[in-house]
């Protein structure tokens, strides 16, 4: 705990460079995912294919992509762009998945009397679809951005920046103090987007809200 | 391209495969890393959430746990635990339980808490204790989601198992953080591609495992033992009439298997 008080500086400079790590490819996963599992979730071969497709993804383990990776790419093996483009990848192939079922816990009245008082389909997906499915959406989100924040926690044993790198220096100088303080930054970091994302997706569905404080009367 | 065609000779090169630091038993130590990891999951994680699960109480304990073993990193808390307990099987098992635990808990509360209530009603008004609905209604039909989550429980461990390696531990992990640091990357190569593979292999193997437990589909009964129908023989035996029409054994034995297990089982509830 001292040790995290005493290192605020440092502490500050990874923390940035952790969640650059870590949340732009949640940001690119996003807008990759949503398009394409808006459209292949009416079509069944397709959305079958594309949920193979994305296990097979995931289940490539994250430090063994961080080491292939540079093979198929034209990256360095310890670049940051080499991680951005693997956790990209894994939040792609989780919310590709999620998204189609996101969109499936939409009630079918509510998608016809869109179609009935006259919203094409592009609109209907934008307007009516989409906003009823953030509430799936955002658990989905959530648990995204957790695990990309301690997969660049664990990238720290290949030598990928961020608040791991307290982990490998603490353990290599003996010095637990310091992994105990990487241990609190990181869950503090966690903890603190996980809830953001919550409140963020809480904000955007006030029709939610709207509905709870109407049961609880 | 020619760090793939290094990494392929060498995994295709005998000699690599024998001897206590070859192929072979680096995969059996990542193996029993990951399996030692699962197991001690599966018994924290499996009883919890059953329980939450069927007794609705706690909820908000399986939430936040969740999330927050989930933040906890692993590798942190493996290095941690080295340096705490020293080398050893302590600090990967610990470590890896907190990626374990979190699908664990969730898709067996989840699993338990959405079995239809008028199925666990009618079990109950047939008069089954707590506990047996628990585990002769309600574990069934959450089988899918159980396995579900044992399923993407294996799946993390046996990835991040690999980090075992940097406390000075064996597993697949050890070619794979070796070949980095010796700037050997086709060393590395290697063991990207068989912790990929290995993953890949059980991976197909536990979803497998999640199709065929679907309730009613009637899979697992192509493989012998069943939770229903072990049920139904006990109830056979206890009526002691065989021949008697399904409906007429369920209720002679009613009495006397609720007398019976009202006693033979602990507490039903957790309130205890």
């Amino acid at each position: 705990m001292t040790y995290l008080l005493n290192n605020l500086d440092t502490a500050w400079a990874l923390t940035v460079i952790h969640l650059r790590l870590s949340l732009i490819p949640v940001v690119l996963g996003l807008l990759i995912a949503v398009p394409i599992g808006a459209l292949v979730q009416r079509t069944t071969a397709l959305r079958r294919l594309t949920t193979v497709t994305a296990s097979i993804v995931f289940t490539i383990p994250s430090l063994a992509l961080f080491v292939v990776l540079p093979l198929i790419i034209p990256t360095r093996i310890l670049d940051e762009a080499n991680v951005i483009v693997a956790l990209t990848l894994y939040t792609t192939a989780l919310l590709v998945r999620a998204v189609p079922e996101a969109l499936d816990a939409v009630p079918e009245p509510v998608r016809d009397a869109a179609t009935a008082i006259g919203y094409r389909p592009l609109t209907r997906m934008l307007k009516v679809d989409l906003p009823l499915a953030i509430p799936v959406l955002v658990a989905s989100l959530r648990v995204v951005a957790v695990t990309n924040i301690s997969m660049v926690s664990v990238g720290s044993v290949i030598g990928i920046g961020g608040l791991g790198t307290w982990f490998t220096e603490g353990y290599q100088s003996n010095k637990s103090d310091q992994i105990v303080a990487g241990i609190i930054a990181i869950f503090v970091l966690a903890i603190v987007i996980d809830t953001l994302i919550m409140l963020a997706g809480k904000a955007m569905t006030p029709w939610a809200r709207a509905q709870r404080t109407l049961e609880a009367a | 391209m020619n760090f793939l065609e290094q990494a392929l000779s060498f995994i295709f090169t005998a000699a690599n495969w024998v001897g206590p630091a070859g192929l072979g038993a680096r995969i059996a130590e990542h193996l029993q890393y990951t399996f030692i990891a699962v197991v001690f999951s599966v018994l924290i994680a499996v009883p919890i959430g059953m329980l939450i699960g069927h007794t609705g109480r706690g909820t908000f304990l399986v939430v936040t746990g969740v999330n927050a073993l989930r933040a906890l990193p692993t590798l942190g808390v493996l290095l941690l635990g080295v340096l705490l307990w020293g080398l050893g099987l302590v600090p990967p098992t610990v470590a890896l339980m907190l990626l374990g635990i979190p699908p664990l808990l969730a898709g067996t509360y989840s699993g338990i808490a959405n079995v239809d209530r008028a199925v666990v009603d009618a079990a109950r008004s047939m008069g089954m204790t707590e506990a047996r609905i628990m585990l002769r209604v309600e574990t069934p039909n959450a089988l899918p989601l159980i396995l579900g989550g044992l399923r993407t429980a294996t799946l993390q461990i046996i990835a991040t198992a690999t980090v075992a390696a940097y406390a000075s531990l064996g597993g697949l992990g050890r070619y794979l953080i070796d070949g980095i640091k010796m700037r050997q990357f086709h060393i590395a190569l290697v063991g990207a591609l068989m912790v990929t593979a290995l993953a890949l292999i059980l991976d197909a193997a536990m979803a497998f495992a999640v199709w065929a437990s679907m309730p009613g589909s009637g899979r697992l009964r192509k493989f012998g033992r069943m939770p229903q129908p072990l049920l139904d023989d006990e109830i056979a035996l206890e009526s002691g009439s065989v021949g008697a029409s399904q409906r007429g054994s369920r209720s002679t034995s009613r009495s006397s298997l609720k007398a019976r297990h009202e006693r033979g089982d602990p507490s039903p509830t957790v309130e205890g």
